[in-house]
């Protein structure tokens, strides 16, 4: 595991060698190399869940490198152009046609955004159901949470930058949410803004958020969760410990290299991520009008509101909870409640290794209740998903409240129905299932 | 009383009509259709730029269709703009508010900016059910109105080639009034090439991106090979 000490290295004589020795005796180089691959050991069991935390950071990746060549021809700029265009907005299409490469770079882009949700969703549930959450990771999973707010942020910012009608009045009806909150809520929202309405200032200082601000934020909190993984080693899908049976060398039994095995076996998943993201890429960029919003190519009118202010599909089930509150309680307005749940239904991932009271880790070995909770909540959380693209209905409104009781519930609950369950005895060693 | 009964009747689907829910039909063209495109364009030169702009398009990109440059300059140029300019329109934004109570819309990725949620091809229907449902309406300042989006600004632009349409409100369908230049099958695929060149429009490269998609593929198909029979060997020993 990391941590360890790691011999420096040792020249062989020969000139690389003693530019390698002289280079390691001032820097970490091998301990780093080994502490975090070539001798970091993972458990030998990792299944296909286990594939989207190393694409979550390919995402990443993907989207800083398109993101450098974006900001290199995109303009910031609210004010209309010679054509009566906004000129960021014209400056998105100026890439889009003008730019050599430029629709590849922003179709890589557009596209990560809505990808780097898929897997971060699908990193999560995998925690999810095989307890990686749980002592001792409580802190990876911490900055896990972190990761995913950071990440809405980064996106909500991000998705004005085009300046089209649902950037601009997206923008506006979040924004306008901080303004619900009593006392401080109008002042907190004009500075969110920089004005009385979405403008010029609300874009220059979004794009300073959102190349700036939260990717040094986001970089700095995917260090720390990758390094308090490897402080603790990775959990896996029989939530056992691998640390416990070791070899005389004190080697786990289970564990094998990161490096080789787990960074070729990476490599297989990244290159069918890569297949399924270039068939959206460039067979349907729109994402079937989910990825892109179409009302996004019209350019941001703030005189003309849009019939139906939708967010795009990865904040929708958050919306949906905002949108379930609809009673005002303690004479405060309903709206406000609406944030409060909404901004509770994010944070409360972040308690869920003390909610957790199972005696075992992974689903695997608990029963019924845990299966059943977890598919009501996967279920309530698509269909909040699916109700938040639509406006806003009566049967929508009941559906969404009955699911945002069941997804609170399924937290809230967790410390009885977590501990009620029946439990399988727990192998010993890992399973290759 | 009878009529204003059936206006009320309906007047939710009118309502309805710039939301999506109404029934369009099918655009039959392609944007793999050259010759079509270029009568597209050769229609959208003549009768849509003179209020609307293109201005993410610039006219240099019209050589994609197949045409040499001195062909784009002789048949699809009226003014004095360059080749390499954007397709920008010469009325003045605020005096055509005056005219027709709004300004209208850049048509550059108008045929993107009409799709659906869960369609996003959907624009091309709009499109093509828009330009063949104008009729005469004596009420409206323009004289003019639209099945499918109520109240429109827009005179119907193409009228010398459809000809003149009322709408029966009994029936609520079209009947012709005056004939038009074009047959109503000439006109349809008229409107159809010209749906196919917005089409096209909103993005020039998207037969490329298609083409260069399938390479991508392909690439990672191979690649896929490799990497799983690299892992596999790697593997094999663990158990």
């Amino acid at each position: 595991m990391a941590g360890g000490t790691f011999e420096k290295y040792k020249s062989d004589g020969s000139l690389a060698g003693n530019v390698l020795e002289w280079f390691d005796a001032r820097f970490p180089a091998t301990s780093m190399w080994k502490g975090h691959l070539s001798e970091y050991y993972a458990p030998k069991n990792f299944n296909f869940w286990y594939f989207f935390g190393s694409l979550a950071l390919l995402v990443l990746v993907i989207q800083i490198v398109t993101g450098i060549f974006l900001v290199m021809h995109y303009k910031p700029d609210a004010a209309l152009n010679a054509n009566g265009v906004p000129v960021a907005f014209a400056s998105v299409e100026y890439i889009m046609r003008d730019v050599p490469g430029g629709w590849i770079i922003r179709y890589m882009h557009s596209t990560g955004a809505s990808a780097f949700f898929i897997v971060v969703y699908l990193h999560m549930f995998r925690g999810l159901i095989y307890g990686s959450y749980r002592k001792p990771r409580e802190l990876t999973w911490l900055f896990g949470v972190g990761i995913f707010l950071v990440l809405m942020g980064e996106a909500f910012f991000g998705y004005l930058l085009p300046w089209g009608q649902m950037s601009y009045w997206g923008a506006q009806v979040i924004v306008n949410l901080f303004s619900a909150i009593p006392v401080v809520g109008a002042d907190l929202s004009l500075i969110i803004r920089g004005d009385f309405v979405v403008g010029d200032a609300t874009l220059n200082r979004f794009f300073s958020f959102h190349v700036i601000a939260f990717p040094l934020v986001l970089l700095g909190l995917v260090a720390a969760h990758i390094l308090a993984l490897h402080e603790t080693g990775s959990n896996n899908p029989d939530g056992i410990d691998i640390k416990e049976k070791k070899d005389e060398r004190g080697l786990p039994l289970d564990g094998i290299p990161f490096h080789p095995y787990y960074s070729v076996k990476d490599i297989v998943g990244v290159v069918v991520f890569l297949m399924a993201f270039s068939a959206v890429m460039f067979f349907a960029p729109e994402g079937g009008g989910y990825f892109l919003e179409t009302p996004n190519f019209y350019p941001a009118d703030p005189l003309k509101t849009p019939p139906h202010i939708a967010p795009v599909w990865y904040f929708t089930p958050f919306y949906s909870i905002l949108r379930a509150m609809v009673w005002n309680f303690f004479g405060l307005d309903a709206k406000f409640w609406g944030v409060v749940a909404m901004g509770a239904s994010v944070v409360i991932f972040a308690f869920l290794p003390w909610l957790d009271r199972s005696p075992v880790r992974s689903i695997r070995y608990r029963g019924p209740i845990t299966k059943v909770m977890v598919t009501i909540f996967v279920i309530c959380f698509f269909i909040l998903g699916y109700l938040g693209t639509l406006s806003p209905s009566p049967m929508g409104e009941i559906v969404s409240q009955v699911c945002t009781v069941f997804y609170f519930g399924f937290f809230l609950g967790m410390p009885w129905w977590s501990r009620m369950d029946k439990f399988k005895p727990v192998p010993e060693r890992v399973t290759m299932k | 009383m009878k009529k204003f009964l059936i206006a009320l009747f309906f007047a939710p689907l009118l309502a309805f009509a710039s939301g999506g829910n109404v029934h369009l039909d099918k655009w039959p063209g392609s944007v793999g259709d050259k010759a079509a495109l270029q009568n597209g364009a050769k229609l959208f030169v003549n009768y849509c730029l003179n209020c609307h702009g293109a201005s993410y398009m610039r006219y240099k990109n019209l050589i994609d269709l197949g045409l040499t440059e001195q062909q784009v300059k002789e048949n699809l140029m009226f003014t004095s703009d360059k080749i390499g300019g954007l397709m920008a329109v010469a009325a003045r934004a605020d005096e055509q508010k005056q005219w027709f109570g709004a300004t209208p819309p850049d048509l550059t990725i108008l045929a993107r900016a009409r799709g659906e949620a869960g369609n996003a091809g959907a624009g091309a229907d709009w499109l093509y059910t828009y330009l063949r449902s104008f009729y005469r309406d004596a009420e409206r300042p323009t004289g003019w109105n639209n099945v499918i989006f109520e109240n429109v600004g827009m005179p119907n632009p193409l009228w010398e080639l459809q000809g003149q349409y009322a709408l029966n409100h009994e029936t609520h369908k079209l009947e012709p009034l005056v004939a038009g230049k074009l047959s109503p099958a000439e006109y349809d695929k008229a409107i159809s090439d010209l749906v196919g060149y917005m089409v096209w429009m909103g993005e020039p490269q998207q037969e490329f991106r298609r083409t260069l998609g399938f390479f991508v593929l392909a690439f990672l198909g191979l690649l896929f090979v490799v990497a799983y029979a690299l892992k596999k060997e790697y593997w094999k020993d663990i158990h």
